[in-house]
């Protein structure tokens, strides 16, 4: 395929990979942390960290829109579904999250609630046309990327008037999460967690650009190369930091230059300044309650939020005791250091939400890696 | 039904008629319905001995093999076939993949009210096509209409019977440590058509099923003379779960190399779009053989020379493995683990 397979060349990799050895002071140890699920994906599927040498450790993220998404969210989705009765629908990643009381979104389905999947935004409002006489909210979640497509299906619906459609609004900003990691006891004050470095988000970045990340080079003085999610790309970037760590300096590298520049998409940050809003606080799994870290709907868009339409409040609901979501989440431990991990919790059987998206943590670890463990 | 009382009675209106409950209830209207649509298409002389059960001539020697499959396909008509071809392929191929000559099938019918009787023969006719291709007949049958609301359209269950000569034996117990592992052609066809049909995706390449019988080639296969141990349709859960289910029964681990993976260009573009494997996707008219190592390139050769293993290819080999895992090393030089599908594959959010 042009312009994949091209990042995903065997014989590169190899040379990337030596590059990489000769270049890692083999005195210290190197840990970074790749922020976003997608990486975590690629490193486990092509089998990135065979090629890496020991003392280059990469360490999973919160960067996956479901792994953050806490119990309490899909509640309220699942009691629109089968207490309000709406027509519920959402991303394919959203259904199998476990939530209140042995239930999930799929689960719900099965119990009598019209819960359906789309591949985007703009299928929810078809279906909201397509059935005048239901009422149909799309279940929006996801980082800056999936942002931008739900302003736009709520534009799309005051354009066609429509009365039966509304967003369950559950977005989340990048930076809020990376600041969290940063400012978490266990990177600041007990240094239990070494973070060397970042790799930064490939489509989150399209849309707000590298600039975002310049404070946390600055401020935390972490080196971040922001880098796309073929497994060529990770490797370039895990040498670019490498490099940077070697020299003492901490800047915002773009290697995803084909796609991402300083600035950003304005349009699209345009039309979602223009419907959303900060919510003063959010509950993020594994992370708690962060400030500024989510959006809202608008007021003048009011009619298209359905928290408001339906009266459903968020109620915070409290993760399984054994699971360790959190800690994995913040790179505190690995999937494998989790009691539940792969007996109690498997994908077939998820517990946290780390093991329901393949790109949360434990599942990529389970699905590619766990050959390692035994 | 007799002569006379065809006098009286309307015949199907095939073109504008719709399925209605009367042509399940098991009287007038459903004798019709199998006379003129059924038995007109599917009809050999077992069908038309016209009892509960057909009597058929005893296989002779060997063992018989007996498979069940019911279909449930949405959209029901599909690039490159349609639900009818394919209640035919997927039990002849089940029977064939044990190592039996298909001889007969039967096909339970649950229709919804409503279905357009148009539809319907569509469906009929191309069945009867791929069994008269396959030279398996259609020999006893079943149907039944549900309430409006309470089907899909259609769902068909087929059943096969077929006969395995003496002293062949093929299971998928039958895999063992330094065996190769071959597939018969592409992977994924099937899984991407429907979807890209169901979706409406409607990609710049049409991507076609793969729908077919298979037991010619694996005729072709056998008297090649290779020792095979195993063989297997990859259809639901792909050839990813296929080989999981074949490294437990077998009790060993297998490792393939991505890059000797027959995928085309199309299905890989496709998945990639939705996050999908195409390790994961259903096909329908491939199968995977697992032979003993020195006879791989003999069967790989016997495959490739039937029009239906063009693109055969070997894929891995068998090892001992406690834990049974298949693995992979990758295109990009990494190993991974090729797991067991957890439910339906979803496609990713960003």
């Amino acid at each position: 395929m042009r312009y994949i397979d091209e990042f995903r060349d065997g014989e590169l990799a190899k040379g990337l990979a030596e590059a990489i050895r000769r270049e890692a002071n083999p005195a210290r140890n190197y840990h970074f942390m790749e922020f976003c699920g997608g990486h975590t994906h690629a490193i486990s599927r092509y089998g990135v960290s065979d090629l890496l040498p020991a003392n280059v450790r990469m360490i999973h993220g919160p960067g996956c829109p479901v792994c953050v998404l806490p119990i309490g969210r899909i509640d309220q989705a699942i009691r629109l579904a089968l207490e309000a009765g709406v027509m519920l629908c959402t991303y394919g990643d959203c259904l199998r999250v476990p939530a209140s009381e042995g239930l999930s979104l799929l689960k719900a389905k099965a119990r009598g609630g019209d819960v359906q999947m789309v591949y985007s935004s703009a299928d929810a409002v078809a279906l909201a046309q397509k059935n005048p006489d239901r009422q149909v909210v799309f279940f929006a979640i996801g980082f800056e990327t999936t942002t931008p497509p739900t302003a736009v299906a709520i534009k799309q619906a005051v354009a066609l008037g429509l009365k039966n459609f509304s967003v369950l609004c559950c977005h989340v900003l990048t930076p809020s999460a990376i600041a969290s990691i940063l400012e978490s006891p266990e990177v600041r004050q007990w240094g239990t967690v070494t973070l060397d470095a970042f790799i930064g988000p490939a489509h989150v970045s399209t849309i707000i650009g590298s600039r975002p990340y310049e404070f946390f080079a600055e401020e935390y003085r972490k080196p971040v190369v922001i880098a796309g999610f073929e497994p060529l790309d990770v490797m370039l970037a895990i040498r670019m930091l490498i490099r940077q760590v070697n020299e003492g300096r901490a800047e915002v590298e773009n290697e995803f230059s084909r796609a991402v520049d300083r600035d950003g998409n304005k349009k699209a940050q345009q039309l979602v300044a223009e419907v959303f809003e900060m919510r003063k606080q959010f509950e993020w799994r594994g992370l708690h309650v962060l400030p500024y870290s989510a959006l809202r709907i608008r007021s003048q868009f009011a009619e298209f939020d359905a928290e408001r339409r339906f009266s459903v409040g968020y109620i915070s609901v409290a993760d399984h005791k054994a699971c360790e979501c959190g800690a994995i989440l913040r790179g505190v431990k690995r999937p494998q250091d989790c009691k539940i991990f792969g007996s109690v919790c498997t994908p077939e059987n998820p517990v946290g939400s780390c093991m329901v998206s393949s790109e949360g943590a434990c599942a990529a670890h389970y699905t590619y890696g766990r050959y390692k463990d035994v | 039904m007799s002569d006379a009382r065809k006098a009286y009675v309307r015949p199907l209106d095939i073109k504008h008629g719709q399925v209605d409950m009367a042509h399940g209830a098991g009287g007038r209207a459903m004798a019709q319905l199998i006379e003129e649509l059924f038995a007109r298409y599917l009809g050999n002389e077992y069908l038309a001995q016209g009892d509960d059960g057909a009597l058929l001539p005893h296989p002779g020697a060997g063992r018989l093999v007996m498979a069940t499959d019911s279909h449930v396909v949405s959209p029901l008509f599909f690039p490159g076939g349609d639900i009818g071809c394919l209640s035919v392929h997927g039990t002849i191929n089940d029977v064939a993949v044990m190592g039996a000559k298909p001889l007969y099938l039967s096909a339970g019918f649950i229709i919804e009210e409503g279905f357009k009787l148009a539809d319907l023969a569509r469906i009929v006719q191309s069945m009867a096509e791929a069994a008269r291709a396959a030279g398996v007949p259609v020999v006893t049958g079943d149907t039944k209409v549900v309430e409006r609301g309470k089907g899909d359209g259609v769902f068909i269950t087929t059943t096969g019977i077929g006969v395995v000569a003496p002293g062949r034996e093929l299971s998928g117990r039958g895999a063992r440590p330094g065996d190769v592992i071959l597939v018969s052609g592409t992977l994924g066809d099937h899984g991407m058509a429907i979807m890209a049909e169901r979706e409406s995706l409607g990609f710049e390449s049409p991507i076609v099923s793969d729908t077919a019988a298979l037991h010619g080639l694996i005729e072709a296969m056998r008297q090649s003379g290779a020792d095979i141990h195993v063989l297997r349709d990859p259809t639901r859960g792909g050839l990813a779960t296929t080989l999981n289910e074949i490294a437990g029964q077998s009790a060993v681990g297998m490792m393939l190399h991505e890059k000797a993976l027959p995928i085309s260009l199309a299905v890989n573009a496709a998945c990639e779009f939705l996050g999908l494997d195409p390790l994961y996707v259903a096909n329908e008219g491939k199968l995977v053989a697992i032979c003993a190592e020195h006879d791989a390139e003999k069967l790989l050769q016997a495959m490739r020379a039937h029009p239906l293993g063009v693109a055969a290819a070997i894929i891995g080999t068998v090892h001992a493995d406690e834990h049974h895992f298949v693995q992979m090393i990758t295109g990009f030089g990494g190993k991974r683990i090729v797991d067991w599908l957890s439910g339906e594959q979803l496609p990713r959010i960003c």
